[in-house]
């Protein structure tokens, strides 16, 4: 009988691996991801790993299953230098990763079976040129069974649950010799049960001598999991901890270091009376009983970090998700957006996260841009368009927004993020709407972008529209909002005046902390 | 990134770019020197009689490309037009012959006809979410048959013998007949060049359309209302292909099996020829109209040096072919 390389006669006494990453450096263009990170953990432990947005836990672990090539420093197994430059290096030590998109890695339309022994068919097969079907299939059941999954083999992996793929994927990872397996985010899109499955999965193979790598946001879930914790920040090593003998509110310092520079506008907010309110809005997916208000004259934040549902419930009051349940109340009124088209004519406006994908339309000049939500103030007769007041307008914008652009019939594909941002963020200020909803509107921009940025928001405020804010930037957040909810897991957990709190508390509450 | 290299744009202005140039006129060039070309093999080529030969040999390509055009403006692509026309050519010639309609009534059955095929790729495409593509090619079939059934698989003609063994009553009404001969048949083409070229890009429809198919979702959440829009496309595109179809009627006085359908890959050609026309870079419908000037001297002045008619799809398919090259190469 077929027995993964793992279950094979271990001895009595199992023999640990040491792995160890040091001063691991690499470079993109313009960044310093990975600045001499330091990495060591064992088999038979999890270990976990954790950093705010932009620590570099992913780019290490990239580096580790040899996705980036081009880095500087050294990796060593037992104490022997290894060479993972490209990912057959890694797999071929016994490393393997389970990326957070588990789509990306599946071929939809191939069963169970398949997708788990794809790297047999694919690269094992030697000079044989007929696939044994029966083999693969047993193979496969095999190893599912081994980590007690109860998915048939012979199912197509587009008829799985989420959850389900990602065991296929373990199982895949595990069909080989596996030493170390890296999970990436794994529990971000998994229900409550699914995760508890997840976990019993890790327990299985730790107890089977698989050193995990476990990076999540989610610190009760790390500190459930986990023996030992990387810290990462900024794109350095900060320290390794035994979890036993550490606590959440000491991860979070670590994480958060220094604060940032003050580059916020001081404002004294003119509240008024409320604007924009929520009542149990649910997408049906991610997000459900959001209750929230924004008053006239107010920044509301909404924090939470990376997959806790921000995005998805802008897009949701936005009228861009199609099923919504909940109501979404303007001065009182029950507002119907079924489209975003809907959302505008009520005085809505999003700038959303995705610039170039969304927020901007790239192909377009600047003029075309800041006009686009705005078209009927610039027409003629028979909806002819008034070219000169659309220039005239666009030449305005660009001053007062401080755009750098060689002309308005620029193309803004060619221009820089800030300054595409800046137009994103110009459409509605030209289109004059009352409730503005960004969406991490400093994502990709410079510094001096940002605080222009800021400015303009705080402008808007200062003028009587109310703003919404959602960020992962917990410092933004506190810098920019008057009051902040804090979600974790697609829900409101949380609601805090800006001045009753600080950095460590929001960071605790969006790691599902209380 | 610092505040003084966002100032800088990707791509210097200065320097001669050959390619570029060639990008904006080559279309245009390449008219003027088979003009040269063509006239130096044949001085009739250039004889008034001739160059409106060709002005008339194109008009029914360049309707119907205009129709592809505002459909491409949007993104999306209508394969059905060939099929459309057929149909609408079908239905207004069965008007005077069959029933013995007055003018408008045949007209307006060929437009009615041909807005109900468009509404159906409409509803398809925006709520079903069917790949343009890939429903009209499904509704090219359908129509294709539906045209067939309705003419029951023969040529309508006037005093045509009924299945019953009469002839035919109707006649065609001469005032239509007057619409596929000179100057009609190239007025017609002409506003309708005209007026599409000013929709698309004076009106704010046409500007709606154009930023659709730049970025669909970036439109859908500028608050624009894509769906609206794109149904709009493909009635339009529906509404010149029928216009086509009719000319072609009062052209040929005939309805013949499948006689649209041949028109749909010069339309097509004519449309991707003139996404590079003046460096447009997108659909547009002056350039549509230069694709179809360049297909329609192609093929005039290669009949006039003896090419036989068969092997015209090749020069055609060839040019088609350097178009998309040019169009894609400029995108990379």
């Amino acid at each position: 009988m077929y027995s993964p390389p793992f279950l094979k006669e271990v001895p009595y006494r199992m023999e640990k691996t040491v792995l160890a990453m040091n001063q691991i450096s690499i470079e993109f263009p313009g960044v310093k991801a990975l600045d001499n990170v330091d990495f060591e953990t064992e088999t038979g432990v999890s270990h976990a790993l954790i950093g705010a947005n932009g620590a570099g836990k992913s780019t290490l672990m990239k580096v580790l299953c040899g996705a980036y090539g081009h880095y500087t420093g050294e990796i060593f197994l037992n104490g022997k230098k290894v060479n993972i430059r490209t990912p057959k290096d890694a797999q071929d030590l016994g490393i393997q990763i389970v990326y957070q998109e588990v789509d990306t890695a599946l071929i939809p339309y191939l069963t169970v079976g398949e997708n788990i022994m794809l790297n047999e068919t694919v690269s094992d097969m030697g000079k044989k040129q007929v696939v044994n079907w029966t083999r693969i299939h047993k193979k496969a059941t095999e190893i599912l069974e081994s980590i007690n999954v109860n998915v048939s083999s012979r199912k197509l992996v587009s008829q799985l649950s989420l959850s389900e793929k990602q065991m296929v994927l373990i199982a895949r990872a595990i069909s080989k010799d596996c030493k170390f397996l890296i999970l990436d985010e794994p529990t971000a899109p998994l229900s409550f049960t699914e995760t508890e499955e997840l976990f019993r999965i890790v327990r299985d193979l730790k107890s089977k001598n698989v050193g995990v790598i476990f990076i999540s946001h989610r610190m009760p879930e790390l500190f459930e999991i986990c023996d030992e914790i990387t810290i990462m920040r900024n794109g350095e090593f900060v320290i390794k901890e035994e979890i036993p003998k550490t606590t959440i509110n000491r991860v979070i310092e670590y994480m958060l270091g220094q604060k940032l520079d003050d580059q916020f506008p001081s404002r004294t907010p003119m509240i008024g009376e409320t604007v924009l309110e929520t009542k149990e809005l649910s997408d049906r997916e991610k997000i459900s009983d959001i209750n929230m208000h924004v008053k006239k004259g107010e920044i509301v934040g909404i924090a939470g970090l990376v997959g806790a549902g921000k995005t998805e419930f802008c897009k949701a009051l936005f009228g861009v998700t199609n099923k919504v349940d909940g109501k979404v109340l303007l001065h009182g009124q029950k507002l119907r957006i079924r489209t975003p088209y809907d959302a505008v004519n009520q005085g809505l406006a999003l700038v959303p996260e995705e610039r170039r994908k969304e927020g901007v339309l790239v192909h377009e000049t600047v003029v075309t841009n800041f006009s686009a939500s705005s078209l009927n103030n610039f027409l003629k007769v028979f909806s002819f368009l008034d070219f000169r007041a659309e220039a005239t307008k666009a030449k305005e914008m660009i001053q007062s927004l401080g755009v750098k652009t060689p002309s308005e019939k620029a193309i803004v594909e060619n221009l820089s993020g800030g300054n595409q941002q800046k137009i994103a963020i110009g459409k509605w200020l030209v289109a004059d709407a009352e409730v503005y909803i960004f969406d991490e509107p400093t994502k990709g921009v410079d510094v001096g972008a940002k605080r222009d940025i800021f400015n303009l928001i705080a402008a808007l405020a200062d003028q009587g529209k109310s703003v919404i804010y959602a960020s992962s930037e917990l410092a933004e957040i506190m810098g920019i909002s008057d009051r902040i909810y804090v979600m974790y897991d697609g829900r409101i957990v949380n609601e805090v005046m800006t001045e009753e709190t600080n950095e460590e508390k929001l960071l605790l509450y969006s790691t599902g902390g209380n | 990134m610092n505040t003084s290299s966002s100032v800088d744009t990707k791509k210097s202005r200065q320097g001669f770019d050959l390619f570029d140039f060639m990008y904006k006129y080559g279309t245009l060039i390449l008219i003027g020197l088979l003009i040269i070309f063509f006239a130096s093999m044949n001085p009739n080529f250039l004889q008034t009689s001739n160059l409106v030969n060709i002005l008339r040999s194109i008009s029914i390509v360049t309707i119907i490309g205009v129709g592809i055009t505002l459909s491409l403006s949007v993104d999306g692509f209508d394969l059905s037009v060939g099929s459309v026309a057929s149909l609408a050519n079908a239905v207004v010639i069965s008007m005077f012959v069959w029933y013995q309609q007055p003018v408008f009534i045949a007209i307006g059955a060929g437009l009615l006809a041909a807005l109900m095929v468009g509404a159906l790729n409409a509803f398809m495409i925006v709520k079903v979410r069917i790949p343009d593509l890939l429903m009209t090619l499904a509704t090219m079939f359908i129509i294709q048959g539906v045209a067939l059934t309705y003419t029951r698989g023969a040529t309508i003609s006037q005093n045509m013998i009924m299945p019953d063994g009469t002839y035919a009553q109707g006649q065609i009404s001469p005032l239509f007949a007057k619409l596929g001969q000179i100057p009609w048949i190239i007025i017609i083409m002409l506003v309708s060049v005209a007026v599409v070229h000013i929709f698309l890009t004076y009106t704010k429809h046409g500007r709606y359309m154009y930023v659709i198919g730049g970025n669909q979702e970036a439109a859908r959440l500028s608050g624009i209302p894509v769906n609206k829009y794109k149904v709009l496309a493909y009635l339009l595109s529906a509404t010149f292909a029928a216009i086509g179809g009719m000319v072609l009627a009062s052209r040929v006085m005939t309805a013949e099996i499948n006689a649209g359908g041949p028109y749909l890959m010069d339309a097509v050609a004519a449309a991707f020829i003139g996404f590079a026309v003046l460096g447009a870079g997108k659909p547009n419908a002056f350039g549509t109209f230069i694709g179809a000037v360049l297909i329609g001297i192609l093929a005039n002045g290669l009949v006039m040096m003896a090419v036989p008619y068969y092997a015209m799809d090749i020069v055609k398919g060839t040019v088609l072919a350097l178009a998309l090259a040019l169009t894609y190469y400029k995108l990379k």
